[in-house]
């Protein structure tokens, strides 16, 4: 039977992820996300789980690879601050293909910039934050409901692909409440166990190594060096590297078609308004207050990797209007790939963009 | 129906609360739709809170409140703040213990931090009076679905108090000038 509630939304995000599994929390408590923190630690001991408050945020994220490493689903949450910390564990995961969910509830920046305000001004970070190159995926949610549905569906992704996968909140939906339905239950997608006698890093055809669960009869060296098929560091072989760093990205590039997520609008519209996280929200109200087939949406779930086919659905546009709360961090991703212009529409302060300003953006031609 | 609602006040009166309790009944009572969201800052106790409630039959898509057509005013900075500018058409609730200003739009004024100080003895269940007269005044919930909304909200063994402090809210409303249901 689902059922109705009236929740917030970090503690639907802390509830999807109890649907989902998740037996291990590590992290540090900041505005907005701590309501994540609460919850798990009043909600997981009562299913044998394990709660950790760390020390900081690098500790936070270490202990939540460690669980993972354990068979476990772990996660943390935080905020700009906090995820600035995480950067080198972050990277640390990548590398070590741990599958785990990093939840961030974006403030404004930069620094301790504005706690308690709404921001997107972490989309790069999250892609790009930690040194070397290497690939994500990261989900925004735009409602209670996807706080929920889409922080169950980031730990399928995290062990489907053996990557961190980030759920980029923002203040916005993280503390605001509303209807949602809760489901029965939320799809299960098991990690790829090792098959005994093979090697824990080599992968197989769809580029991902089955895991060797600690405590299961492996022993298996896990290290942030460059490492061959053992998991042995081999840090000077250039081709060596070369191989294991373009698995890591082509792992999760070559699988972009299977993990997009977006939604299309009016796919023959010239003006076409490109949204992730809570600026959907405004759209989808525009969209509404105007009934016009001219006007096009695509709504983005997976921000990374970019769904940049999407883009190609929309023929006839003439113009893609990116509103965003930061300087226009995905409008400039979306340039890369197409003709027409781009215009973004940033807004910063913490408040979320009016419809009456986006409707200012689309009659300024 | 879409239905905006704007609580003002200080930190530690309950003003967030009410907006939750408001929301819950309407969601979990009422089979509508409604979005609660809040503005604070890290030093808000004390400062001015505000936290505002959309009420609608259909799904909720913008979840900021624009132009509020209700508001609940509890403290002379909350109404200097975010009540002023309150439209002409627009119905105020004003806890006329603490807000001296009044606005242009049509105005309840409910004692409500002095009845629930003198009457009820104890001023914390003020905000709980408050969402009687609004209810009463406005049905923008039905009543039976806010004192249930009420009583999975408060702490426990707090019922029976603040249960009265609803009822006192509602008779308030039906004593004050323009108190009834238009």
């Amino acid at each position: 039977m689902t059922r109705i509630e009236f929740w917030q939304g970090n503690t639907a995000c802390a509830e999807g992820a109890l649907a989902a599994g998740c037996r291990f929390f590590g992290g540090y408590p900041i505005t907005p996300s701590t309501e994540v923190a609460e919850h798990m630690a009043v909600k997981l001991p009562k299913k044998n789980g394990i709660f950790i408050q760390m020390e900081d945020e690098i500790a936070s994220i270490a202990s939540v690879i460690g669980a993972s490493w354990t068979g476990a689903r772990a996660m943390t949450a935080t905020s700009g601050p906090g995820f600035s910390l995480m950067m080198e564990n972050i990277g640390f995961a990548a590398m070590t293909e741990t599958p785990c969910v990093i939840v961030n509830v974006q403030r404004g920046g930069p620094s301790t910039g504005q706690p308690t305000m709404g921001a997107q001004g972490d989309m790069m970070q999250c892609r790009f934050g930690s040194h070397g190159d290497y690939s994500i995926i990261a989900l925004c949610p735009a409602s209670v409901q996807e706080m929920y549905e889409l922080t169950a569906k980031a730990f399928n992704l995290a062990d489907e692909y053996r990557v961190p996968v980030f759920l980029m909140a923002d203040e916005v939906v993280g503390h605001m409440r509303e209807k949602i339905v809760i489901p029965d239950s939320v799809p299960y997608v098991s990690r790829k166990a090792l098959v005994k006698g093979t090697l824990p890093f080599k992968a197989d055809s769809d580029l991902i190594p089955g895991f060797p669960q600690f405590g299961k009869g492996y022993g298996v060296h896990v290290t942030g060096l460059t490492h061959d098929e053992r998991g042995y560091p081999c840090a000077t072989n250039p081709k060596l590297h070369e191989a294991l760093v373009m698995r890591l990205v082509d792992k999760i590039e070559s699988a972009r078609h299977k993990i997009a997520d977006y939604e299309i609008l009016n796919p023959d519209a010239e003006e076409v308004f490109i949204a992730y996280g809570a600026p959907v929200r405004t759209v989808q109200q525009l969209m509404h207050d105007q009934q016009d087939k001219t006007l096009g949406f695509l709504r983005i779930r997976t921000v990374w990797p970019f769904p940049e086919f999407a883009l190609k659905e929309f023929k006839n546009a003439r113009r893609f209007l990116v509103p965003e709360m930061n300087l226009g961090q995905i409008a400039r991703e979306i340039e890369r790939h197409v003709q027409v212009p781009v215009v973004s529409l940033p807004k910063l302060g913490g408040d979320l963009h009016t419809p009456a300003e986006l409707l200012t953006a689309l009659e300024a031609r | 129906m879409r239905h905006e609602v704007r609580f003002s006040g200080f930190g530690g009166q309950g003003i967030i609360l009410s907006a939750v309790i408001l929301g819950r009944a309407a969601v979990m009572h009422d089979n509508k739709f409604a979005v609660q969201t809040q503005v604070y800052g890290p030093e808000a106790r004390g400062g001015a809170s505000m936290s505002a409630v959309i009420i609608d039959d259909a799904p909720i898509l913008y979840p900021k409140v624009a132009t509020p057509d209700i508001y609940v005013i509890m403290s002379q900075e909350g109404f200097e703040k975010y009540g002023a500018g309150a439209g002409e058409n627009a119905v105020m609730l004003v806890d006329s213990t603490l807000v001296y200003s009044r606005p242009k739009c049509r105005c309840i004024e409910i004692p409500a931090t002095r009845e629930a100080k003198q009457t009820l003895g104890r001023d914390i269940v003020a905000n709980i009076v408050m969402l009687g007269a609004l209810v009463a005044s406005t049905h923008v919930v039905s009543e039976a679905a806010l004192e249930k909304a009420i009583l999975d909200s408060v702490p426990k063994g707090t019922e029976a108090l603040n249960q009265k402090a609803m009822k006192k809210g509602i008779e308030l409303a039906g004593a004050a000038p323009g108190g009834q249901k238009a």
